[in-house]
């Protein structure tokens, strides 16, 4: 089992849906939400997931496609 | 020893021992050196820090580092009266901060002289970086000052004029294929994976400090006062909030009077996250996806951002965008009017120093100080249109026919 620490941002098309929800379904990963900020039109989630490698690799890419950025808690890595 | 006491979450406050950690346990908000100013103001003072070494380790003090340091010549770079830039953008004090003059040419030199002294008290024997120039350079230079091993990650779109810079230093130099955010993710996981001093993620708190010496230099280069106006660049906004800190612990200190400054934040137009955060008034800093070629600063989701937006907000300040075409006009016009050749990032800065000065938010009397963060030379393909030489033949009467009524 590993952890991974990321940042879910949203478009707005996206707020109504139960994304960590589904990501928790589908991808046998444990979701565990540690700050948010969300309101009408954005929202992000930074939160620790939880599982096999491969089924959290699997669910950040169903994340991905679905229209969500997904970010490093830390920010971007790769510095000028 | 020095006096820093703890590592100290910005979000919820809780504390944690001063280790390799850059992330607080409980809510992922960043950490930050806590200090005790009380016993630091009575062990410096303006002669102390002025008879020191004419580099950063001058500030010391201030510093969170214990013993010997890893220095390859960093810091006290001029500050130039700008006199003619001055005249063009009519300002009266006007003061650029040379940092290009580092040894590996740019402000990075200041925050990994302080991790890898750092890296190297934890007993990391590897350090490691992900970076698309500047801090790779800086990063390989002070590991080979330090004998230790660096790995470098770098983008496969990185300019091929920048590798030699990086590589003749002899790090592990690894180039990764994908995207940019590709990059990140890969270099997320290997800080999670390997036991290395990762500069700007465990190492991340102790980084940041280094950036703090151009703040102090700066006031002390004006004869121990704050500017009225600071113009700086920002990508992570991590150089931006500690020069605001570093002036803020000057006057905490007594070693400078109330701090009055104005900080405004400039970044390219194709990657502005935090100037769209101030301008629209929002709290949060959304990512966005870079595109511009200041790609020193081409940061689509700022770690500081957030810090940055409330620094320039706090003090009265601003932040304001520059198209890619008005950054070139601004390395052309520092280059020409003060003889200083700036990487991309200064031109963003000189052209935003232009727009606020325009636009009446800095005032012509006010003492503003514009900081150059990188060198020219190591982005010369942004202004490779201003090479038109006179083709003559190697005769006098060839000069004067091309240059004759210029000579």
């Amino acid at each position: 089992m590993v952890k991974r620490r990321v940042m879910f941002t949203f478009p707005p098309e996206l707020i109504k849906e139960p994304i960590i929800y589904n990501l928790g379904q589908q991808f046998k990963v444990v979701t565990n939400i540690r700050r948010a900020d969300v309101n009408g039109d954005r929202g992000w989630v930074v939160l620790e997931l939880e599982g096999e490698g491969k089924d959290i690799e699997r669910g950040i890419a169903w994340v991905s496609s679905k229209g969500v950025r997904v970010d490093p808690v830390v920010g971007d890595i790769v510095e000028g | 020893m020095s006096y820093a006491t703890a590592l100290r979450c910005r979000k919820c406050g809780r504390e944690y021992p001063l280790e390799p950690l850059n992330l607080c346990d409980f809510c992922f908000s960043p950490l930050e050196i806590s200090y005790d100013y009380k016993r630091m103001a009575k062990a410096v003072s303006q002669e102390k820090i002025s008879g020191g070494p004419p580099n950063m380790w001058r500030y010391k003090d201030l510093l969170p580092v214990d013993g010997d340091v890893v220095d390859i010549g960093t810091g006290f770079t001029p500050l130039v009266k700008a006199d003619n830039l001055g005249r063009e953008l009519v300002l009266d004090h006007l003061y650029i901060k040379n940092d290009c003059l580092n040894p590996t040419y740019s402000f990075k030199d200041r925050v990994v002289s302080v991790a890898i002294t750092k890296a190297r008290e934890f007993g990391f024997d590897i350090v490691a970086c992900a970076s698309t120039g500047n801090l790779a350079a800086s990063v390989a230079a002070h590991a080979a000052k330090a004998n230790m091993k660096s790995y470098v990650f770098i983008p496969s779109d990185v300019e091929r004029g920048k590798l030699v810079g990086i590589a003749i230093y002899n790090p592990v130099l690894v180039m990764v294929e994908g995207s940019y955010d590709d990059v990140n993710r890969l270099c997320s996981q290997l800080a999670q994976r390997y036991n290395w001093g990762f500069i700007n993620i465990n190492l991340r708190p102790y980084y940041a400090e280094g950036s703090k010496t151009l703040g102090y230099e700066v006031a002390e280069q004006l004869g121990w006062c704050a500017p009225d106006c600071v113009v700086a660049p920002a990508g992570s906004g991590l150089l931006f909030t500690r020069i605001w800190k570093s002036l803020d612990e000057l006057s905490m200190l007594g070693l400078i009077g109330p701090v009055n400054t104005h900080m405004y934040l400039t970044q390219a137009a194709g990657c502005s996250p935090i100037v769209n955060a101030f301008q629209s008034g929002a709290l949060h800093v959304h990512p966005v996806k870079p595109n511009t070629i200041a790609k020193s600063i081409a940061i689509g989701n700022p770690a500081d951002g957030y810090y940055a937006l409330r620094v320039a907000r706090q003090c009265g300040g601003g932040a304001c965008a520059i198209t890619d075409e008005e950054l070139v006009e601004g390395m052309k016009l520092l280059a020409e009017t003060e003889g200083i050749f700036a990487e991309a990032a200064g031109g963003v800065v000189i052209a935003g120093l232009k727009k606020l000065v325009a636009s009446g938010v800095i005032k012509r009397n006010e003492l503003t100080v514009a900081f150059i963060t990188g060198a020219g030379l190591k982005t010369q393909e942004a202004v490779a249109e201003v090479v038109h030489p006179f083709v003559i033949k190697p005769t006098l009467e060839s000069f004067e026919e091309v240059a004759g009524n210029q000579a």
